[in-house]
Order: structure tokens, then C-alpha cells, then sequence
């Protein structure tokens, strides 16, 4: 193949002729160039981890009407490695009693959880490491991973404020498992398969935050609980719980924590995107050129990846911006309030739009009203719920004025 | 020794490693720890079997739910935060013989059945095994009845541990 | 695939056994249940290991596997429910201690 149409395929089968030439038998050859893969891989998600720490700093300064680390660089853009080397020359303290073995994986396994991400993420149409048909698992799975690495931290800080605060994020974390993963089952209906490549493959007609806009908020709202980002960040608020599982982590351990949390945060906003914004499909754009109508402008196949890339990293980063909008404008929630907005709003109504959906996907699947049909169930379903709340509003309302209604009285006479 | 024979004699030895620090470590989160590592391996066991979707299903089921469970448990039942005396009962190695028994008899009827060394056919490549396994979990005249008594055993557990485990005020 | 369907059988039957081995010999009720869960991963390799090396097409096997996976986590969920409630009434875990109704 040309290094032009398929440029990642012609750099691996390259190396493994460099590596048989220097007398390597197949198979580890064939290992060897996969490891090189992953490795480089790993290298550009954290790269691109430390620029994340540039962005939410400058976007969270503009939020609150301030301007931003601006000092260090042009635009601030040095700062996150003057933040590394802060927290590497940091003193690195154990506090005592604490199970020093657990202490110290945690925040190995919570960066771990975030980078297994990156296995299935397509970054291009001939770029993913790997094409799970099972994906849409693995992203729960990974998830629950990271769940894994918060409640050892919380355990082995020897800390009853940090074990209170992880057994609340863990809490949280598992019941907003359940919206996601129902919510995830609706990519699977509509495109009939579970892999992220089939997915973003499909949504060259439409996207499908048309055909289910529904999913796509609630998969948002699950996954910013699954972060553990505002408005769902009880744990880590300096003003609850002292900055809950993370308070005795000190230097770059707290480090790998934070960059971990940006990273995963961003990641999601890639998942948001991949699953219901298109990912890398760029309008018009198919892998030979783009397609206006009958007219091709051709284009050799590594500036179509390039695109894609691009178009990926653009709407993950949009993604991403969302999620942080969210936090910076939204008080928090308390704990009681946010388990009961899962298991009593966001449960059923996923199971509806699952149901729904589900069933408008069967009935019009072959007609041409797919598309309209679709989204106005899920507008439709919206509307109903809308209508089912300002209903209980209104009762819990009148329920409050005639609880009132004898103290009123009593302080007219 | 093909690459594959490799990863899983090293798969083997994680399990197994694991699964004997589980049950004789002195302190009950490191055992619930070592669990994890137990069924990560297992994990492992079942990709390499091509059972994808088992592996993940492993991962989130047990790894994500039971054991954290475990592990909550195991913080909500000590009256302190350190594990005292032996963990191990007194007749401990008339277990550790009965089980070495058992291993022995088990491996010594695997051995001397014929056939037992197959190596496995490839799977043909049309098959979607993962569109399969759900045609035949909703299918009437495949699995949706285990299925259906599968969930109402799991919702029977929902209402039973939720009641058993809320302190009646 | 080279592995011989023999070393998946041999792995889940030692794994078996030393499930077999930490319930037999724990004390702590808890650790008891770990030592179950460890039983019931050793019979669901054994359960893939057969799918996948006598016949991959049909998907009986993997089937029986998912519903081991299903009573398992029933069978957790319930037990460290009571676990929890003897610990609440009786403030011990240890499984000799429980013994109101031993004669």
C-alpha cells in the first residue's frame, strides 16, 4: 500500500520489514511494531493531557471573567510545565498508617483506566487501535476501573474524610453507571452494531444526536456524574469533605489524580462525539475526496485521514468545552439529590427513550419518515416528561402553601 | 512455544498467584485486591478464548460490581481498622490437603480421557458469534426463557438484599 | 490456537481448588465468599473452554456462562446483605461465632 493512502498500515508493515531484516522471526517482529504502536499512542494521549491542563485553565479564567495564567509563555502556554515540575519537586509524603502498596497503585490504576480508553477511540477512518466489536462494554468497563482505583485511594489514606468522600463518589459512580449503559444500548439499536467504527461509519447520512437527542443529553449527564466533574463533584469540593479521596496525596501523585480526571474528561467528550456527533466524518468528505452532489474533488488518502483527524480532535475538543461549561456555571449538587435524580429521573427515563426508541426504530424502519420519525418521538417524549414534572412541581408546591397555610394564619390574628 | 501459548501460561500464573493470596492473606481488603487481579485474569483467559464478549462482561459484572461490593462490605464490618489474630481456623491444613486431593483427582481423570489434548478449530469467519448470542438470548425457541427466570432471580436478589440490609428505624 | 483444551481444564481445576481451600479454612465469613467466587470463575473457564473447543457456532455455552454470571452476582449481592445484617445484630463476622442454633 502507498504511504499515502494508508499511512499508519505502510509505517507498521516498514518497521516489520526493518525488524525481519535485522533477523527477528515474525511473530515478535509483528509484536514488537504493535508495542511501538501502542507506545506512541500513549505518548499523544498525554501530550495532549498536558495541553489540556493550558486549556481548562484559560477557559475557566474566561468563565469567571478573569483572564488566565498569561505570564509564563506567550498566552500562558508554558504553564503546565511549570505545574509539572512543581508537583515533581513536591515533597512526595505517606501519611502514617496508611497501606502503602494500595496508596501508591491508586493513582497508577486511575491513569491506566483513562489511557485503556484510548484502545478504542477512532481518531480516523483508518486510524483506531483497535476495532472491539464489544467497544461500547469496554467503555463501561474501563469506567469501572476507574471506580476500582478511587475507592483504594479513599481506603488506604487512612483518612475517615477520605474513605466518607470515596464511598460518595463510588456511590455516585456506580449509580450513574445505569443511565449510561441503557443509554449506550441506543447507539446499538439504530446502527445495529456495538463497535465505535460501525457506529461513526453509520453516521455518514446523519448523526445521531438527530435521530435520538434524548440520548445524547442523558449520556452527557451520566458521563459528566462518571467523571466526578461539577455539578456532580462533591467529593473533590475544597469546601466538602476537604477535597474528599485526594487529601492526603501530595506532589505527583495528586498529579497523576487531576491529569487523570482532565484527561478522562476529555476523552468522554470524544465519546460524546464519537457516538452521536459523527466523530471523524466530515461533512461531504467520503475516503476518496469529497463528494459535492455527482462533482469529486479527489484527494490522496493522507490528507483525507489528516481531516478526519482533525475533524475528531475538533468536535472532542467542543465536547470537552461543554462539559467544562457545565462545570464552571452550575452549583453543585448535593449527595441525597444526586443519587435520587439518577434512580428516580434519569433510570426511567432512560428505560422510556430505550423503549421508545426501540420501538420507532422497528415500525419505521423501512420507510422514509426514519429520520423525522425519530426525532419527533423524542421530542415528543421530552415534552411528556416536561409536563409530568411541572405536574409533581405543582403538587409539591401547593403541598408547601397549605403546610404553610396555619402559620400564615396565625401570624395575620 | 507460540506467542499465544506464552500469554497464556502467564495469564495462568496471575490467576493462580492471585487466587492463593486471596485465601491466605491476613488482611481482608488486600484479599478482596488480590480478587481483583484473580478475575482480570480471568478476563484475560476469556479473550484469549475468542469470548470478547464474556471477557467484558467479566470485567464490568465482576470486577465493577461484585468486588466492589466485597470491598464495601469489608469496610462496613470491622469494629476497627486493623485485622488481629489468625485469619486461618485451626484445621486449615486438613483443607489444604483435601484440596490438593481433589486437584489430583481431577487433573489424574482430565489426563487419561482421550481427545483431551485437542487444540481448537478456527472459528469460521462468517460466524458473528456476539449477533448470535443475542439472537439466542430473546429467541423463543432458544434461550429467552432462562433469560426471563435469570432476571426475576436477579430482581428476587434486588428486593431481598436491599430489605435484609436496611436498619429498620 | 495451540493451547491444548487439557491446560484450560487443568487451570480451572486448580483454581477450583484453592477456592475449595480458602473456604474450607477462613474464618472471616467474608473471606469465605471470596473463596466461593473464586469456584464459580474456575467453572465458568471450564464452561468457555468447552464452548470454544467442541463447538464455537452453537452459542449454548456461552449462554450457560452468562447465566453463571447473573447467579453469581444474585448469589453476592445477597450474601454480603446478610453478612452485613449478623454483623449489624451480632457485631462479629467471624462464621464459627454465628452458632445460636448449633445444638
Amino acid at each position: 500500500m502507498m504511504f499515502w493512502s494508508d499511512p499508519i498500515n505502510f509505517i507498521g508493515a516498514w518497521l516489520h520489514s526493518v525488524f525481519s531484516g535485522w533477523g527477528m522471526s515474525a511473530g515478535p517482529a509483528g509484536t514488537l511494531v504493535a508495542f511501538l504502536g501502542i507506545l506512541i499512542l500513549i505518548v499523544f494521549a498525554l501530550v495532549l493531557d498536558i495541553m489540556l491542563v493550558w486549556v481548562e485553565r484559560k477557559v475557566v479564567a474566561r468563565f469567571q471573567d478573569r483572564l488566565g495564567p498569561n505570564r509564563i509563555g506567550p498566552f500562558g502556554l508554558i504553564q503546565p510545565f511549570a505545574d509539572i515540575i512543581k508537583l515533581i519537586i513536591k515533597e512526595d509524603i505517606t501519611p502514617e498508617g496508611a497501606d502503602k502498596v494500595v496508596y501508591n497503585i491508586a493513582p497508577v490504576l486511575a491513569a491506566t483506566a483513562v489511557i485503556l480508553l484510548w484502545a478504542i477511540l477512532p481518531i480516523a477512518g483508518t486510524i483506531t487501535a483497535v476495532d472491539l466489536n464489544v467497544a461500547l462494554l469496554f467503555l463501561v468497563a474501563a469506567g469501572s476501573l476507574g471506580t476500582l482505583a478511587i475507592i483504594m485511594a479513599g481506603w488506604a489514606s487512612n483518612n475517615k474524610y477520605a474513605l466518607l468522600g470515596a464511598f460518595r463518589m463510588v456511590a455516585n459512580m456506580v449509580s450513574y453507571e445505569v443511565p449510561m449503559v441503557v443509554t449506550l444500548l441506543i447507539p446499538a439499536i439504530i446502527t445495529g452494531t456495538m463497535s465505535v467504527k460501525g457506529i461513526t461509519e453509520f453516521q455518514s447520512g446523519v448523526w445521531l444526536v438527530v435521530l435520538s437527542p434524548l440520548a445524547a443529553v442523558i449520556f452527557t449527564i451520566s458521563a459528566i456524574a462518571e467523571l466526578g466533574r461539577a455539578p456532580f463533584d462533591l467529593v473533590e469540593a475544597e469546601s466538602e469533605l476537604t477535597a474528599g479521596f485526594n487529601v492526603e496525596y501530595s506532589g505527583m501523585k495528586f498529579g497523576w489524580f487531576y491529569a487523570s480526571e482532565l484527561l478522562h474528561s476529555y476523552t468522554f467528550g470524544g465519546f460524546i462525539s464519537v457516538l452521536f456527533f459523527g466523530g471523524w466524518q466530515v461533512p461531504f468528505l467520503m475516503a476518496d475526496g469529497f463528494h459535492f452532489g455527482s462533482a469529486l474533488v479527489a484527494l490522496p488518502g493522507i490528507v483525507v485521514t489528516l481531516l478526519q483527524a482533525v475533524s475528531f480532535l475538533v468536535k472532542a475538543m467542543i465536547g470537552y468545552w461543554v462539559i467544562m461549561w457545565v462545570k464552571y456555571s452550575m452549583p453543585r449538587v448535593r449527595i441525597d439529590h444526586m443519587l435520587a435524580f439518577n434512580w428516580k429521573f434519569l433510570t426511567p427515563l432512560s428505560l422510556a427513550v430505550l423503549i421508545v426508541t426501540a420501538l420507532m426504530d422497528k415500525l419505521l424502519a423501512s420507510t422514509n419518515f426514519y429520520v423525522l420519525g425519530m426525532f419527533l418521538s423524542n421530542v415528543v417524549l421530552a415534552w411528556i416528561t416536561i409536563e409530568i414534572l411541572r405536574g409533581v412541581g405543582r403538587r409539591q408546591r401547593k403541598a408547601e402553601e397549605t403546610a404553610l397555610q396555619p402559620a400564615m394564619d396565625a401570624a395575620h390574628h | 512455544m507460540t506467542p499465544e501459548q506464552i500469554i497464556f501460561i502467564f495469564c495462568a500464573a496471575l490467576i493462580l498467584a492471585s487466587a492463593l493470596m486471596v485465601v491466605t492473606t491476613r488482611k481482608l481488603l488486600h484479599a478482596a485486591l488480590w480478587l481483583v487481579a484473580a478475575l482480570f485474569g480471568v478476563a484475560m483467559v476469556y479473550a484469549i478464548l475468542d469470548a470478547g464478549f464474556m471477557a467484558v462482561v467479566q470485567v464490568v459484572v465482576y470486577i465493577g460490581a461484585i468486588a466492589i461490593l466485597f470491598i464495601f462490605a469489608v469496610m462496613l464490618t470491622r469494629k476497627e481498622m486493623r485485622d488481629r489474630g489468625p485469619q486461618l481456623r485451626p484445621g486449615w491444613w486438613l483443607a489444604a490437603l483435601l484440596g490438593l486431593l481433589v486437584f489430583a483427582g481431577l487433573t489424574f481423570l482430565l489426563i487419561t480421557q482421550p481427545g483431551i489434548n485437542r487444540t481448537a478449530a478456527a472459528i469460521p469467519s462468517d460466524v458473528d458469534t456476539i449477533g448470535r448470542l443475542g439472537m439466542a438470548l430473546v429467541s423463543p425457541n432458544a434461550f429467552v426463557l432462562p433469560f426471563e427466570v435469570a432476571s426475576i432471580l436477579l430482581l428476587a436478589a434486588l428486593v431481598g438484599a436491599v430489605y435484609v440490609a436496611v436498619s429498620k428505624k | 490456537m495451540s493451547i491444548p483444551l487439557s491446560w484450560y481444564l487443568i487451570l480451572a481445576a486448580a483454581l477450583f481448588c484453592i477456592g475449595l481451600f480458602g473456604v474450607l479454612s477462613r474464618k472471616n465469613a467474608i473471606a469465605i465468599l471470596l473463596g466461593v467466587e473464586l469456584m464459580l470463575n474456575a467453572v465458568n473457564i471450564n464452561l468457555v473452554a468447552f464452548w470454544r473447543y467442541l463447538d464455537p457456532v452453537q452459542v449454548a455455552g456461552q449462554v450457560f456462562a452468562i447465566i453463571v454470571f447473573a447467579v453469581a452476582a444474585a448469589e453476592v449481592a445477597v450474601g454480603l446483605a446478610l453478612i452485613i445484617s449478623i454483623y449489624r445484630r451480632r457485631n462479629t463476622v467471624v462464621a464459627d461465632e454465628v452458632d445460636l442454633m448449633k445444638w
